[in-house]
């Protein structure tokens, strides 16, 4: 639930998450470290500078953690695209053959059979295919989510990076006051104001828990951006101030950003779930999601705890798939981790 | 020093402030609202009418808004229509809480006894098998959802095995005497040993689920630091001076990589709370967190006004009490 738990700065949280902004802003896209070698002669030869994203992606090509968490989420996306055509059977459908064995009573739910590897769920249709097209519907709660809450970052980062001074102080207070309410309370706080859950209300409401948070970080980048001597050279050479803000300040601000947004997609899909289980998930199961399964299975944990384990299963491996990714894209990024 | 404190004071009271205009906000948009909340189905034009009088519904916003105020500040936020019909909300919270902050604290403890030993080891071996397989668990315990664990731990150890028990706070045979709310302090001070040792079974599981993210959090914060203090000159200094390995541990490194760890510890309590409600729903443990599923769920507005206000005004108290640790232990946040 913690937007970025795995923080290795502290101090207070709105701090940490301004150092984090710091760490990798300092490095940015435009910064380029030179090996200099002092010769015999005492001549200095120059090798020629390797860019941050080329060192970062060198150390990440060697990295078992990073390549892992590529994989797993390489899958993840391919399955996701493809999820009709690799699904057996339609996902939404009461099945004839598993409806047989699915008595109220006696069998709410069937077990294995040939054809349906997973058995069924609660209703006669194929688990296997609904937890196939389920990664479709997740990797979209996921991507909005965190889409949503990024694009909110950048507008009001954007603001108070770029304008500082009263617009700064205000939209910093509004980060402040959102921050100050923990994040799942915030998030089913949201929900809860939707009049009939819908997928739309459950995306909205991971994505304003994250706004805060890109926010605060790309105020804190772009504030060093501010201070530094292409920015200060561009605004003596007479450029304009929307120009310094969008071509120069802004791209070289989205290193932290980007890390933590392969961050949320994993908290925004745990958080899906959180929702479901609270009642505020999308009630519409024609729509299979891992988070709304998992979340609707509690009724039948005693019994058939099958039912949870399988798209609990696929959550933890996604999530964990991203958050390997990012965590090992921080500390590429990281210029004071290049030694 | 004092001037940081009373400006932390100033900007806490200020959230706060903007906090209660949004909470006032947020009930008023709530779907249906109070009104249709209470009636239900069965609300005809004038018994709406009669209800928004009664509630003052009819009057100009900013009057409402003043009169939440003053009601909240009396602590008067009405019964409550679902959680309990009839009793108090604040009463309710007030008589929920002692089960939440035993749990949270026993939560905390697990989290920091295991989080610290295990980052400083892991950072003194780092990029061995221990560092590397203690990293990964942490990130896959971060994966799982906190309530899925809950559900895992209770069949396994409760349910399967039997070691422990399924759900609630205490069983239900025993007849022990309340003191504090906190019922293994309770059974202690009343000498009830049974009780205690029945109330810290209860415990056991629901601490451990929500112990489990700010373990990672406290493990990799303790790790990152102590790698940095590691790295630091006065560490080669007081190697070449000849210090014994264990005063360099005690006096230079730990001291030094504490001061970022006490802080997240204190900033915990944001995951607690929220952890708190997905936790205590899970094993019928009857704190804030179930109440707030519960009132969620059933939308009782009363009970829903304390819990939110409550939860966010310690979450901001403790923040405020962590700077102002934070500014005691190291002098150089003060001048920011």
């Amino acid at each position: 639930m913690n937007p970025s738990p795995m923080d290795p700065r502290p101090s207070a949280k709105k701090d940490r998450i301004d150092s984090l902004a710091e760490t990798s802003g300092r490095g940015g896209t435009a910064t380029a470290v030179k090996d200099v070698h002092v010769g015999a002669a005492g001549k200095v030869k120059d090798t020629g500078g390797v860019s941050l994203i080329a060192s970062a992606w060198a150390r990440l090509r060697r990295n078992p953690v990073f390549l892992l968490g590529l994989a797993i989420t390489v899958v993840f996306v391919l399955l996701a695209l493809f999820a009709p055509l690799l699904a057996p059977n339609d996902p939404t459908k009461r099945m004839p053959e598993l409806l047989e064995d699915l008595s109220r009573s006696t069998n709410p739910v069937p077990g294995p059979e040939a054809g349906f590897p997973l058995g069924s769920d609660d209703f006669g249709r194929d688990l296997l295919s609904r937890l196939i097209v389920g990664a479709r519907q997740t990797l979209i709660v996921g991507v909005f989510a965190t889409l949503f809450g990024l694009a909110g970052g950048i507008i009001l980062g954007t603001l108070a990076g770029a304008f500082g001074g009263w617009v700064d102080s205000l939209v910093m207070r509004i980060v402040d006051v959102m921050l100050s309410v923990p994040s799942l309370l915030l998030a089913v706080s949201i929900a809860a104001l939707a009049p009939r859950p819908s997928q739309w209300t459950v995306i909205i409401a991971i994505a304003v828990v994250q706004v805060p948070i890109f926010a605060r970080l790309l105020r804190g980048s772009m504030l060093a951006q501010r201070a530094s001597d292409h920015v200060l050279a561009a605004r003596a050479l007479g450029v304009k101030q929307s120009s310094i803000v969008f071509r120069h300040m802004l791209p070289n601000s989205l290193g932290p950003v980007i890390v933590q947004s392969t961050l949320v997609l994993a908290t925004s899909i745990i958080d899906a779930a959180a929702l479901s289980f609270l009642g505020l998930g999308n009630p519409d199961d024609r729509q299979p999601e891992w988070g709304q399964m998992l979340g609707a299975s509690q009724q039948w944990i005693r019994d058939y705890p099958h039912l949870a384990f399988y798209p609990a299963a696929c959550i933890i491996v996604v999530a964990l798939g991203f958050t390997l990714m990012g965590e090992s894209l921080r500390e590429a990024l990281d210029p004071k981790s290049r030694r | 020093m004092l001037r940081f404190i009373v400006r932390r004071l100033v900007q806490m009271v200020g959230v706060l402030i903007v906090l209660s205009l949004l909470l006032f906000l947020w009930l008023r948009s709530l779907p249906g609202g109070t009104v249709s909340a209470i009636l239900g189905e069965r609300a005809t034009p004038a018994s709406r009418a009669a209800m928004e009088a009664q509630f003052g519904l009819d009057q100009p916003v900013w009057v409402q808004y003043a009169k939440f105020v003053g009601r909240v500040l009396q602590g008067n936020f009405g019964p409550s229509t679902a959680v309990l019909p009839g009793r108090d909300a604040l009463d309710i919270f007030l008589q929920r809480l002692p089960a939440t902050i035993e749990l949270s604290l026993f939560a905390l403890a697990i989290a920091v006894a295991l989080g610290i030993p295990l980052g400083y080891f892991a950072a003194r071996r780092k990029e061995t098998f221990l560092d590397n397989a203690s990293v990964v668990g942490s990130l896959i315990g971060v994966a799982v959802p906190v309530f899925f664990l809950g559900f895992l731990l209770q069949r396994v150890f409760a349910i399967e095995l039997g070691w422990l028990p399924v759900s609630g706070r205490q069983s239900t045979g025993l007849d022990a005497t309340r003191i504090t709310g906190f019922f293994v302090l309770d059974g202690i001070l009343t000498r009830e040993w049974d009780a205690a040792w029945d109330s810290f079974k209860h415990l056991i599981l629901p601490a451990v689920t929500l112990a489990t993210i700010p373990f990672a959090v406290v493990f990799r914060i303790t790790r990152a630091s102590v790698l940095e203090v590691l790295d630091e000159d006065y560490i080669r200094t007081a190697e070449s001076k000849g210090l014994t390995a264990r005063i360099i541990r005690g006096r230079h490194i730990l001291r030094n990589a504490m001061l970022p760890v006490t802080t997240t510890i204190g900033l915990q309590v944001g995951a607690l709370l929220a952890g708190a409600v997905l936790t205590e729903t899970v094993f019928g443990f009857a704190g804030v967190g179930d109440a707030l599923a519960t009132a969620f769920r059933l939308r009782d507005y009363a009970v829903l006004q304390v819990l939110i206000l409550a939860a966010a005004g310690i979450y901001v108290i403790v923040n405020l009490l962590v700077d102002i640790m934070y500014a005691v232990i190291d002098p150089r946040v003060r001048t920011r």
